[in-house]
């Protein structure tokens, strides 16, 4: 009976590593193989040849392109990213620093941003059509085209410069009791919300939207349940699937968002160490931050497809 | 032809607006609303099809793109003019807008970095959606092998956030203004694909694209006269999206400073030189990220209207 959900799990997770592979290859294909000759640039124009052939042997520069990839794809593997360049420490030990800030950073924004959401897309999707779904409509509209670094500068403007509230930077080694860490968080957090919480709300909304529509509802409405119940009971089981895809969507959205709102906040998570190795063009160091920042992407995806299968029961049994 | 209309990896870039979802062309053979000749209700009727907010927005895009072509012209002083002793100054009857962290007036530089948020945006979102739609297309009509490697592909890219990826290809390539175009382009390339792909899916199972398929015609003729002019409408849309994520990405990057470089500057840019500022309050950085936001509102004003409307206007022109 439960072959046929575990059958899917397994499709997509095949589905999921394949992508992880595309992935790798897309990754390496740019950082490794196009922008011509690393020895050539380690050295300079003035290097002899000899030289310039010498480092290129040195960093395997001279075998062929496939094999490189492979090369360094069982590297990846055993999680081995390599050196970086600017500071000789190893990859993976680098992003092992940095992401648990990352995470608890992505945690807080999705405890505070998930039920916010959740709320605003149920009741505008419950009074469609009134005033306050056409208000948050417009709210949450005009929220996600606004650039991060908008809202980080007028919450840093607000809350830092004139009323003082909270620190403009985020310093965590300052950190000593519950509410210093707060007033650390306040403000990476809220300014992630803000884009989050409209996003979701919009899908959240055309999910319930889209099941309001069903003749179930009709049906429930017409035996004479609540409107209350008929969202609760009729409608949102029915949505666990479409909302669950929204949230992981939205929050798959932080890897994006998050790139901003570190560095503006100076905050040392992932994305801030992926700028920073950006801007000195540590290759190493960028492949390891990106095929993380795709493995999380994937994986949410995943709990996502998880989820819609375990919660619909046509699914499970047949 | 019975293939699924979505593929397995959702994105926020193409399910945030559900443009395919409502939009999928049913009357395919509704001829186009007499807008020939002069009526004396043309003004009229345009005004009807717009709401408050619609009209809002046309107005905000339209001046944002009249200033991209005659900023230059009009701005009061030279782009790069150091014409004030007077560092982060609050408005002035000289500089309407303040002045810079040199001292150059800040009116002068937005109205110069107009083209190239404009211009460099509007430039990579014509590329990703004709690129984007032409593999759609491909995708849709030619067999199941293309199809399939051409979803996994275009799958695998959308699970690398926008962001992510254009800082990959800036840490390669450096970043130049065709750079910046492409990698734009190249970021928004994956979601265009899955909604032309999602809509020619759908619009080939319609009858009078059997039809034609019996008559023995050309997939090419197929693609060309039944299925591209039912998809242009949804893809218009789909291109004011486009365009406000790609005013969104670029000016994320250049706020990073790895977009547009110095001495050109767009608004990204133009925040960033700034954000020194930003403890006093200064108009030169809130000024250049308020026109960000003016712009990117009001195309997803425009299009929400635009979205709501457009299908009821035509059916009411008729």
């Amino acid at each position: 009976m439960k072959a046929h959900a575990s059958r899917l799990i397994a499709a997509r997770l095949g589905l999921a590593l394949l992508t992880l592979l595309i992935v790798s290859a897309v990754v390496f294909g740019i950082t490794g193989l196009l922008p011509g000759d690393a020895a050539q640039q380690a050295l300079g124009q003035a290097a002899t040849p000899e030289a310039v052939a010498a480092l290129r042997h040195q960093f395997g520069l001279d075998q062929p392109a496939l094999q490189r990839y492979f090369q360094w794809l069982y590297l990846v593997v055993t999680g081995n990213f390599g050196t970086s360049l600017s500071n000789s420490l190893p990859v993976s030990q680098l992003i092992a620093t940095r992401l648990p800030n990352s995470l608890v950073l992505a945690g807080l924004t999705a405890l505070v941003s998930v039920p916010v959401a959740l709320f605003i897309g149920i009741s505008s999707a419950m009074f469609r059509g009134s005033l306050l779904d056409r208000v948050l409509n417009v709210l949450t509209l005009s929220t996600v085209a606004v650039p991060e670094f908008l809202i980080a500068t007028i919450a840093v403007l607000v809350f830092a410069v004139k009323l003082r509230w909270l620190p403009a930077l985020s310093y965590l080694s300052e950190v000593s009791s519950f509410g210093g860490l707060l007033r650390i968080y306040a403000m990476p957090v809220m300014t992630l919300c803000c884009v989050l919480v409209a996003q979701m709300a919009r899908m959240t909304r055309a999910a319930v939207l889209d099941q309001l529509n069903a003749s179930y509802v009709e049906m429930a409405i017409l035996k004479g349940a609540s409107p209350m119940r008929v969202v609760l009971r009729h409608v949102l089981p029915n949505t666990i699937g479409p909302i669950a895809n929204a949230v992981a969507l939205s929050l798959s959205y932080l890897f994006g968002g998050v790139v901003i709102v570190e560095s503006i906040f100076n905050y040392p998570g992932l994305a801030s160490l992926m700028v920073d190795a950006v801007t000195n063009r540590d290759m190493p160091l960028v492949q390891g931050c990106v095929m993380v920042f795709c493995a999380a992407y994937l994986l949410l995806v995943l709990i996502a497809d998880l989820a819609q299968i375990v919660s619909n029961p046509r699914l499970r049994q047949r | 032809m019975n293939r699924p209309a979505n593929s397995s990896i959702p994105h926020p870039g193409t399910e945030l607006y559900d443009v395919a979802r409502d939009e999928i062309v049913n009357e395919p053979s509704v001829p186009a609303p007499d807008v020939a000749g002069p009526k004396p209700g043309v003004l009229k009727r345009l005004v009807r099809r717009f709401s408050v907010l619609g009209l809002i927005g046309l107005v905000m895009v339209v001046f944002w793109l009249t200033i991209a072509v005659i900023g230059p012209w009009i701005a009061p002083y030279k782009s790069g003019a150091l014409s004030s002793m007077d560092v982060f100054a609050g408005s002035s009857h000289a500089f309407p807008l303040g002045t810079d962290y040199l001292g150059r007036d800040m009116l002068s530089r937005i109205l110069y970095g107009t083209r190239y948020t404009v211009g460099l945006a509007l430039a990579a979102a014509l590329l990703a959606s004709l690129i984007g739609t032409f593999f759609g297309l491909v995708a849709a009509v030619s067999g199941r092998w293309v199809d399939e490697i051409l979803s996994r592909l275009f799958d695998a890219l959308i699970s690398i956030p926008s962001k992510v990826l254009a800082l990959v290809v800036i840490a390669a390539f450096g970043s130049s203004i065709p750079m910046l175009t492409g990698v734009a382009a190249l970021a928004y390339i994956p979601g265009a694909f899955r909604i032309s792909r999602s809509l020619a899916v759908n619009l080939m199972t319609l009858e009078y694209v059997q039809v034609a398929r019996a008559r023995g015609e050309r997939l090419f003729y197929i693609a060309r006269v039944e299925v591209l002019p039912n998809m242009i409408h949804p893809m218009l849309a789909d291109f004011g999206l486009r365009f406000v994520f790609i005013v969104l990405l670029l000016s994320g990057l250049s706020f990073l400073g790895l977009g547009v470089q110095p001495p050109n500057a767009d608004w990204g840019s133009l925040v960033r030189e700034n954000i020194g500022g930003l403890a006093e309050g200064a108009l030169a950085v809130l000024m250049p990220a308020i026109a960000i936001a003016t712009l990117t509102i009001g195309v997803n004003l425009l299009i929400d209207n635009l979205r709501r409307r457009g299908g009821r206007g035509q059916g009411a022109a008729q």
